[in-house]
Parts: structure tokens; sequence; C-alpha cells
């Protein structure tokens, strides 16, 4: 089959590889349909994840049809249409009963490496390095899917595929960020970052009832989608001083909650910090770029949330846990509990309260994802979320 | 406080100091506990230094070894420089009454190590787990947070003749009936243990165990059950003569709450000289806890999930050994 391939920093190569087999008797084996391009994906493609390895097939955003199931699947059959969770979970373990479902305590297979550099370790996650179990991603033909027990959710209505493919990932991640902010009436929310996973935030912050939702980005494009499609106020950090603004927007208080949305790789306006933060990660000194989690923490009003998605792989520099203990501020992060999420966001979407295909702004044939990823990464065309048809 | 003295359970450690020697996970030589090796070492960076830069200039070889870099005539010379520079540091911070300027020069110090690894990263040969953790650990001595790190040089191999003790612990969320009754049938452990070629159940409460060995060979004992309470413990010894003298006792508790069952896994091992000891000393890999770590992980596999995980990288499951070769993630032919 044909994969998408990892062959060091900013070079994937799209090769022929064996196709997948059942490996265990939790697994099933999926044709791919659609699958997508993650902001995630982006720390690997730049190389400031841990334990990639050339060859190593990308994506954990995908969906598709049953094709082959181990005799340990007792609620699929071949040809079921379904849409797979990115990270993998047992169901039986200790995190899985508390749905705690990245945090499954059985399905890396490498969660000495995890351990050792995360002090404990995490789920697989497909396609995602070794540390979280070197399982092959979803950016491919096929993918085998362990524990597809307890996984992947059937789809029986028609919507088509772009509707339903981002339950995998990014609408869970953005729902949860919202979610973890535990909003009251009259909350005040801030979002950094206005990419897929930040405009999901922003979505869910009103659906969960936020009075207010104030995204903040650099890229024109994607502010003009929180505004016209989220219905949120923006700011664009070139031009404004965050907390300022923030500050002066919400009379002095700061917003109730912050969501950092941006993760690891994240830019600063000025350049002596952008420069300086770079330079360490750079060096290995510190592996986050901790731009806009400083200012959500200094920005966030006493006693409010900071609800961290964006992705971090490390250890950073200049964290300002001062004005975290001082001010009361409560931190909830993780990666997506996806599977806890699964159903009721199918159902929102059946619903209609929401229709997550409004991010994609580019669909492209599996062969041309080494083109998707340099413009997804560098945001050419206006490029928002890129959607691959094996 | 009363309802704090009726809530007390079995296992409850309330109100106790706990004494290294009761916190016995990591591998150690036999009677002194594993943590207490630590601690004089992470007493401070100035110490941290010394220790650090010592190893460096006289074993760059291991040194090497286990941050992940091939010990070519360029890294190992490169190696030692890092050491010699190390012992500056570290006799600068220890013997200054103003140590902040020596610490400084660590810092700039760590920035030129993590610089160096970085370009190890992506050396073929290199193996990148190793690297990549070597590289955390030295950031996180740039932060100061001098965590007891298993980077630290006291991971040596076991020496020969020394008796070795490895403990470590997990929880599963089963019973501890079904814990204990999976692992009296000892012929189940070469599913979970990967070291073990077969056990055989021989009656009477011996039985004899099979390891695997490098080079095909294989090295045999039997051992005799000594302790066994059902729900409780299952503790054997190898019978005397044996070639590879090694004891091992698994205790199950009950977890708090609803949490399952603690399994608390306790093997001594003594490595005899000669050829048979080499073979010991190889099975058990330079990382010996990692190593039964992983094989207790897969028995939680096992007895939570009814299988071994396995991925395209990690084709075996948990395997320590194989982590370092593991084949790229997507599907092999093999
Ligand atoms: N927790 C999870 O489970 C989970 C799941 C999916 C994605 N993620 C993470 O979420 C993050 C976003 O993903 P995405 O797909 O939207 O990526 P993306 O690259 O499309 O979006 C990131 C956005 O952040 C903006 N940004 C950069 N620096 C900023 C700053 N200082 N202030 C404000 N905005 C800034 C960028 O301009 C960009 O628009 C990534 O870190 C990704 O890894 C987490
Ligand atoms: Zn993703
Ligand atoms: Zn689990």
């Amino acid at each position: 089959m044909k994969a998408n391939c990892w062959q060091g920093r900013n070079h994937v190569e799209v090769e022929n590889v064996p196709d997948p087999r059942i490996m265990n008797a939790r697994d099933a084996v999926v044709k791919i349909t659609s699958t997508a391009i993650c902001g995630s994906d982006l720390h690997l493609y730049d190389g400031f994840m841990p334990t990639m390895q050339h060859g190593d097939i990308l994506g954990h955003e995908f969906m598709g049809e049953v094709v082959d199931i181990g005799p340990g699947v007792d609620n699929l059959k071949i040809g079921d249409r379904v849409v797979v969770p990115f990270p993998i979970a047992c169901g039986n373990c200790n995190a899985c009963e508390r749905e705690l479902f990245s945090l499954c305590e059985n399905s890396n297979p490498n969660a000495g490496i995890a351990e050792k550099l995360l002090g404990h370790p995490t789920a697989g996650i497909f396609g995602y390095s070794h540390m979280t179990g070197g399982f092959a991603g979803g950016q491919a033909e096929y993918a085998r899917v362990p524990f597809a027990d307890v996984g992947p959710i059937k789809i029986e209505n028609d919507l088509p595929d772009e509707s339903v493919l981002f339950l995998s990932d990014i609408f869970p991640t953005g729902w949860m960020g919202a979610e973890m902010c535990d909003i009251q009436q009259g909350d005040v929310v801030a979002v950094w970052g206005a990419g897929p996973v930040g405009q999901f935030a922003i979505a869910s912050a009103f659906l969960m009832g936020a009075e207010r939702v104030i995204a903040i980005d650099r890229f024109d494009y994607r502010l003009r989608m929180a505004r016209e499609r989220n219905g949120a106020e923006t700011l664009n950090y070139e031009h404004v001083d965050i907390p300022e603004a923030l500050k002066e927007l919400t009379g002095g208080r700061g917003p109730d909650s912050c969501i950092d949305c941006v993760g690891m790789e994240a830019h600063c306006a000025h350049t002596v910090p952008h420069l300086y933060d770079r330079a360490k990660q750079a060096a290995r000194l510190e592996t986050d770029r901790g731009h806009a989690l400083r200012e959500a923490i200094m920005s966030c009003r006493n006693g409010g949330t900071v609800s961290i998605v964006g992705v971090y792989g490390g250890t950073m520099d200049k964290f300002p846990v001062g004005s975290l203990m001082n001010r009361s501020i409560q931190i909830r992060t993780g990666q997506c509990h996806v599977q806890r999420y699964l159903k009721p966001l199918l159902q929102r979407i059946e619903d209609g309260d929401i229709d997550p295909s409004f991010v994609i702004s580019h669909y492209m044939s599996l062969d041309d994802a080494p083109l998707g990823y340099e413009t997804f990464k560098h945001k050419q065309d206006d490029c928002m979320k890129v959607v691959l048809k094996p | 406080m009363a309802t704090d003295l009726a809530h007390r359970g079995p296992h409850a450690g309330r109100g106790i100091d706990w004494p290294p020697d009761q916190l016995q996970s990591g591998i150690d030589t036999d009677g002194s506990p594993a943590s207490s090796l630590a601690g004089p070492l992470a007493r401070g960076l100035g110490w941290f230094s010394l220790g650090l830069g010592l190893a460096e200039l006289l074993a760059p070889r291991s040194v090497a070894k286990m941050i992940g870099v091939p010990p070519t005539t360029g890294t190992l010379a490169v190696t030692q420089l890092m050491g010699v520079r190390e012992l500056v540091h570290g006799l600068g911070i220890l013997s200054s009454d103003r140590p902040a300027p020596w610490v400084w020069t660590r810092v700039a110090g760590d920035a030129l190590d993590l610089g160096l690894l970085s370009r190890n990263l992506d050396r073929a040969g290199a193996n990148r787990t190793r690297v990549a953790g070597a590289m955390l650990a030295v950031a996180g001595t740039t932060l100061g947070d001098l965590y007891d790190s298993t980077q630290l040089p006291r991971t040596a191999p076991a020496a020969m003749n020394v008796p070795m003790r490895v403990a470590t612990s997990i929880t599963i969320n089963r019973s501890a009936d079904d814990l204990y009754r999976y692992w009296r049938d000892l012929e189940n452990l070469p599913d979970v243990m990967t070291h073990l070629k077969s056990v055989e159940d021989l009656g009477a409460g011996i039985s004899r165990w099979t390891v695997r060995a490098p080079l095909g060979s294989s090295g045999t004992w039997d051992a005799e059950i000594v302790e066994d309470a059902p729900g409780v413990v299952v503790a054997w010894e190898s019978l005397p003569g044996s070639d590879i003298p090694n004891s091992g006792e698994v205790r199950f508790k009950p977890a708090p709450g609803d949490r399952g069952t603690e399994l608390h896994v306790l093997l001594h091992y003594e490595a005899p000289a000669g050829p048979i000891g080499a073979a010991v000393l190889k099975l058990f890999g330079d990382d010996p806890v990692q190593q039964v770590k992983d094989d207790i992980r897969r028995f939680k596999q096992v007895m939570e999930t009814g299988q071994v995980v396995r991925s395209d990288g990690a084709a075996h499951g948990m395997d320590a050994r194989s982590q370092p070769k593991q084949r790229p993630a997507r599907p092999h032919s093999n």
C-alpha cells in the first residue's frame, strides 16, 4: 500500500510499504477513505518530538471501512464505516475505567521509553513517535487498529466523511479544552491559536455557554474564520499587546479562562524573546517554546483557569510559576481522551449543532502529502486544514 | 483523628517516615538499598559534576554507551573533554564560597553538551532513545532539577560474582486471587517473562526453569517454591548447586479504593564467573530493572486485556532489550 512516511526533519515521502495485518486478537484493519494532517504532525515534521525513526508512517486522524477483524472483536463487522480516535486504549485498565483514555496503561508497548522521558508512561498513539508505541499511522491506504472493540465509532448515518472525520481528534480536543474551563454564565474565554483546534475550542466554548470568546493569532484568514464562522472577537498579537488588550476588553479582570491551542512551537511577535526561545530550543536547552502559555497564564484573571491542549514535549524556560501560584490559577491539561467524547459529539453533529467540516481548506490526494505538509506548515494559500484522500 | 485511625487500611503508611531500606525499587548489589546509592550523588550540582566528570574521564566508553553515542575515537575524546570540564565545574562549585559564577559555567557547559548530543541524534548508529534521554537529563540538570535519574553513573552493569537484587512494582486492575492463580502456575511465566524459554512443573513444589541465552544456548536450573500463600505471595529459590543461583518473590497487596492489586516483585540473582555468568548478565541486559518492569507490564497486559500488545515498531511487545533496535512504525513483510 501507499503511506506517508517521516524521513527526517521537514521531509516526508509517500512510499510503498507492505499492507498491515492483524497482530492481536482485538485488532481490525481499516481501509482509509479520509485522513487529515494535524498541528501535532507539524511537531514531528519540524523535528521537535524525540524518538521518531526514518520510515515511520505518520497520521492519527483517519476514518474508513473495516476490511479485516481479529477474533477478539465482536462489535464490528467487515464493511462497517468507522472513525478511529487517535489515542489507543484498552478499555480494561484503571485509566480507561476512569475515561482517561489517552493515559491507557496497556496500549503503549514502549512504555519504558515514555516513562524515562515523562516520569510515567502514556497511551499508544497512531503515527506519533516510538515513545507513544511505534504504531504505524493513518496517512496511508490501510491502517491496523488495535483494541478495535473499544476505540472506533461506527457511523451509521449518511453524513459525508468530512463532517465526521474530525471526531478522531480536533473536534473532541477543542471541546475538551473548553470543557476543562468549567464555563459559567458570564464567562469570558480567551483562546490562543486560531488553528483548527482553536476554532473548535471557540465553537465549543460558545456551545457551553460562554458569554464572549476572544481569539488570538497573527494570521488574518484564521482570525477571520474565528470571527465570521464562530462569533469570536479577535486580537492579532503582531499588532496589539495581548495581556494589555485582554485587560481592556474585560474591565481589568482578565479572561475567566484561557485556552492554549498553540503548543510547543509558539511564535512571538517580538524578535528578542522569540530568538531566545528558538535558540534554546534549537540547542535542546528547552524542548518547548512557551510564549503563548506564558502569556495565557499572565493574562488569566485571579482564580481563573488555564486549559492547555497545545502539545508540549519536555521542558520549558521562564515558566511564570509565581503568577500561577500567587493568583490561585488552576491548570487543566491533557492529550484528548477522545473515546469519551465520540458518542455525545457525533450526536451534536447529527443534531446539526455543528458541522466540523468548516475547517477544511484543502483536499489533496495521499500522493501529495509532502505538498500538504509544506502548505500547512507555512500557512500558505490560507491553509487551515488539509484532508488527504488515499 | 478518630475517623482517620478507623480508616487505616491493611497497608496504610500513615505516620511512617519510610526508611530507605524499605524503598527497594531499582537494582542494587545485595545488602544496601538502591536509593541510598543515588542520595550522595544527587546532593548537589557540584557532586554531580564530580561524579559525571570522573565517569566521563575514566570510563568514556560506558558513558558513551549510556547516553547512546557510538564509541568512536572521536566521541570518546569529546566525552573525556566534557569530563575534564565537569571536574572543573564540580571542584569550582564545591570549593568556592561564592559558587554562583561556577554554577553559571555549568549552565554554559550544558549548552555545549546539548549541542553535541543533538548532533548525535542524526548520527548513524546512535541510539536515539538514549541520546534523547541524555539530552533531557542534561536539560533537566540545567534547571537544577537533579532528580534521581537513571542517567547517573550508578547503572553500571552488575559485576561478576556480586549478588544482585532487582525490585519493582505495578498496579493491576484484577483481584489478588486472579493474579496469584496465573502466577502460581509457573508454566505460564514464559508468556510474560521474555528471558524464560520454559518452566516445567516437576511436582511437589519443584520446577525446572530454562532461560534463553545468547547464541542459542540455554541455561537450566531447578527451583523450589519456598513460600506459597494464595492471594498473598509466591516465592521460589533455586536448589543448591544450581549454575545460576537465584530466587524471587511476588507479593500481591490490595490497592486502596477500587484500584485493583499491587504486585511487588523482588528478584535476587548471582552471576558466577565464566561463560554462564556472562550469559546471565547479558540476559538481564544492561538495565535489569527495565527488563523486569517490561515483564510485569506484559503480565499486566495479559491479565487486563488478554493479550501482549504489539506494534509495528515493537513487534514483540514490551521489551527493553529490543527497544534500541526498534523497526520503523510501518508494516513489515515478515
Ligand atoms: N491535546 C490534544 O489532544 C491535541 C490534539 C490535537 C492537536 N493538539 C495540539 O494543538 C495545537 C494546535 O493544533 P492545530 O492543528 O490547530 O495547529 P496549527 O499549527 O494549525 O495552529 C496553531 C496556531 O497557533 C498560532 N500561534 C503561534 N504562536 C502563537 C502565539 N504566540 N499566540 C497566539 N497564537 C499563536 C499559529 O499562528 C497557528 O495559527 C498543536 O500544538 C497540536 O499539537 C493537541
Ligand atoms: Zn491531531
Ligand atoms: Zn487502558
